[in-house]
């Protein structure tokens, strides 16, 4: 259901847009007989990279959301409320300014190294935040202050940047999955899908440790190894999207939220390829959105993500408090 | 101490260097019970976790079947030992049965999908413990009392040699309780399963345990049968007991006893007093009782309330000092209750204590 879904919202996302490319002439010009030298372009540089991205960043959102919310056994840990997506953003940001000058063309990998960084940098924050304070709810403030940190941070980094980098700076650090390329989507996609392929094969151990670190030790997992495990593929998933496409709000946490509500289950192997699917529609579904609600300005991802993903927030807060 | 199934040489348990409890040394043969008994916070639970492999051991070594613990492999162990714990297991969307099911999680291969023969298994654990009524209803949704008997069933469907319990019977009522102990009994003896928990019920601990460990607030103070355990005046000392009193015969528990000179005279005997005793002590009129044999059910009670009970031992006569003795304590009270109006043949003495007092305050008789 969720891989039929995929596949209109990736229909539509590369049919629809301030020009429109109708489906018969997407297929005559994916066979290479196309006339149209414009909507070639738009097709081949413009709409294809951003709905793989879309695609692939979606599920990468959405699945380091549920790997967040598994570690820190809370439903609304994701991250972008925990400050990972903002701590990985000040790193990119940093790298933006400081090599910039320098060197013209910042490689995507460099892009997700630093932002990487960054993600483990805040993650340890949160960690040891984790430690102190056992409340779901000072976590997530611990987390949203962090990210405010960051945030500000990265701003007084682009207020002393030089102006042309700042035009860049500004649409990426809100959140955009525009100015993709080629090779940002080949980088992304070998590290998303090897990022995802391991975190399918320990849905056993997760789902062990979904039952309580007591029990899952009891179990036979070895929880100092999956622990550090998650929190490296999570904080993986969360600097690939940064690094591309910035902070992207509520896709983590909404989407596993949703996927469990839409199938009655919270098994992880069913969850990972579920949370996956249901990222990437999501994602397709609010840049499309994004693109066209207000054609010819438009509108940062993570606007969209929010209208949608911060009500399913409040409902789960709304949930728990009457349980 | 290699011969046992389970046992520990010296061994020190506690957390992050803090030492709990130190010199710790037990020794569990297949198909015994070994019950941890103390007060709050003493560290039973620490013991438990210890054992489990979920605490760093601070010295000393546990081994199972001759195996120390730090060297098995985790899956290897995960199919020898299962646990019950007071920590809640946490369930997102699962049902009773899903829960059971995870039980099998040692058993299954790199995904953790289980065979039609695990399924089996779950179906069997779950008739045994007989929650197959709500198996397929929401973990978090079922009572307290219910979730406990899920994790058993959980935890036999592991189909461990060992089985950690932590007050597996605080939440169940009193049929429950029965038929939870009733089952690790039979499993223990029929599947040789070695079987370590703690308890707070100590009526309950004296039947159930073949071997009793009683851990004190600064020590493991003691490790041996329920006979040996329940010695007079030890339970008390254990818990730190100050009001009230602990029966270790019965297993009874009193509350305090009225205080100040016995204003009551009670003739008791043959089982005729305890509610009387208890009724005076509701009201807080301190009592004096006899005579009264000391295998006499009111024996233990009248010892924990009455303020001086006039005694003699099983197998001998009463004698006329005693008689003199509850002839006085009567005479010094201001009212007389009279339980009983026969007697043995066993017991003259009684029933001439009983003829006097009719004499002496016959409108008191009830």
């Amino acid at each position: 259901m969720l891989a039929a879904l995929l596949l209109v919202m990736t229909v539509l996302n590369i049919i629809i847009g301030s020009v429109p490319i109708p489906l018969a002439e997407v297929f005559g010009l994916a066979a290479g007989n196309g006339t149209d030298a414009t909507a070639q372009t738009i097709l081949w540089q413009i709409r294809l990279p951003r709905t793989i991205a879309a695609v692939v960043l979606g599920g990468a959102l959405a699945l380091s959301g549920y790997l967040l919310q598994t570690f820190f056994h809370n439903p609304i840990a994701g991250p972008f409320v925990l400050g990972i997506s903002s701590g990985a953003k000040l790193t990119v940001a940093l790298l933006l300014v400081l090599v910039a000058n320098q060197v013209t063309n910042i490689s995507s990998v460099a892009m997700i190294a630093a932002a990487f960084a960054g993600a483990l940098l805040a993650m340890g924050f949160v960690l040891i935040m984790a430690r102190v304070v056992d409340k779901m709810s000072m976590l997530i403030v611990g987390g949203v202050m962090i990210g405010y940190i960051c945030s500000a941070v990265t701003d007084i980094v682009v207020t002393f940047a030089s102006d042309a980098d700042i035009v860049n700076l500004h649409n990426w650090s809100k959140g955009s999955f525009s100015g993709i390329t080629w090779e940002n989507v080949r980088v992304m996609s070998v590290l998303v899908f090897a990022t995802t392929a391991v975190i399918f094969l320990i849905s056993k151990p997760i789902s062990a440790y979904q039952l309580g670190e007591a029990y899952a030790q009891n179990m036979g997992v070895n929880l100092k190894l999956l622990r550090m495990l998650l929190v490296f593929l999570s904080s993986m998933l969360a600097a690939c999207i940064t690094a591309f496409a910035g902070p992207v709000s509520f896709v983590g946490i909404a989407v596993p939220h949703l996927v469990k509500q839409l199938f009655g289950t919270a098994k992880p192997l069913f969850m990972i390829p579920a949370c996956f699917l249901g990222g990437s529609v999501f994602c397709l579904l609010c840049d499309l959105l994004a693109r066209t609600a207000f054609a010819p300005t438009e509108m940062s991802i993570s606007t969209v993500t929010a209208v949608f993903g911060a009500p399913i927030v409040i409902i789960i807060l709304f949930r728990k408090q009457r349980a | 101490m290699a011969d046992y199934y389970v046992s520990t040489q010296n061994l020190s348990v506690g957390y992050h260097k803090k030492t709990v409890l130190e010199n710790i040394t037990i020794g569990v043969n297949r198909g015994e019970i070994l019950t941890l008994i103390g007060p709050n916070g003493a560290g039973k639970s620490t013991i438990l976790k210890s054992l489990a492999g979920q605490l760093r051991l601070l010295a000393g070594t546990v081994y199972i079947d001759r195996e120390a613990l730090s060297l098995i492999d985790k899956n290897a162990l995960s199919q020898k030992l299962a646990v019950v714990f007071t920590q809640r297991l946490r369930t997102e969307l699962m049902t009773c049965r899903d829960v059971v099911a995870t039980g099998r999680y040692p058993y299954t291969g790199r995904f953790g999908i289980l065979s039609a023969k695990d399924w089996c298994k779950v179906e069997e654990a779950m008739a045994l413990i007989q929650i197959t009524a709500f198996a397929d209803e929401d973990f978090t949704k079922i009572s307290d009392g219910q979730r406990q008997r899920v994790m058993l069933a959980r935890a036999i469907c592991q189909e461990p040699d060992i089985i950690l319990l932590d007050e597996p019977t605080s939440h169940l009522d009193m049929k429950h309780k029965l038929e939870f102990l009733q089952l690790l009994q039979n499993m223990a003896r029929e599947k040789k399963l070695s079987v370590i928990m703690s308890l707070h019920e100590l009526d309950l601990a004296k039947k159930v345990s073949d071997k009793i460990m009683c851990v004190g607030t600064h020590s493991v103070e003691r490790f041996g049968t329920p006979q040996e355990i329940f010695e007079e005046h030890y339970i008390r000392t254990l818990f730190g007991v100050t009001t009230g009193s602990f029966d270790e015969r019965t297993c009874g528990m009193e509350l305090e006893a009225p205080k100040g000179k016995p204003e009551v005279f009670v003739l008791a005997g043959a089982a005729s007093g305890q509610d009387t005793f208890r009724s005076l002590q509701r009201k807080g009129i301190a009592f004096a009782t006899g005579i009264l044999f000391e295998n006499d059910m009111d024996y233990p009670v009248a010892k924990a309330l009455a303020a001086e009970t006039v005694s003699v031992g099983a197998l001998e006569h009463i004698g006329q000092e005693r008689l003199r003795r509850a002839q006085e304590l009567a005479a010094s009270c201001k009212r007389i209750i009279c339980c009983r109006s026969s007697f043995a043949p066993w017991e003259p003495e009684n029933r001439v204590l009983y003829e006097g007092l009719k004499a002496y305050q016959s409108s008191l008789f009830t």
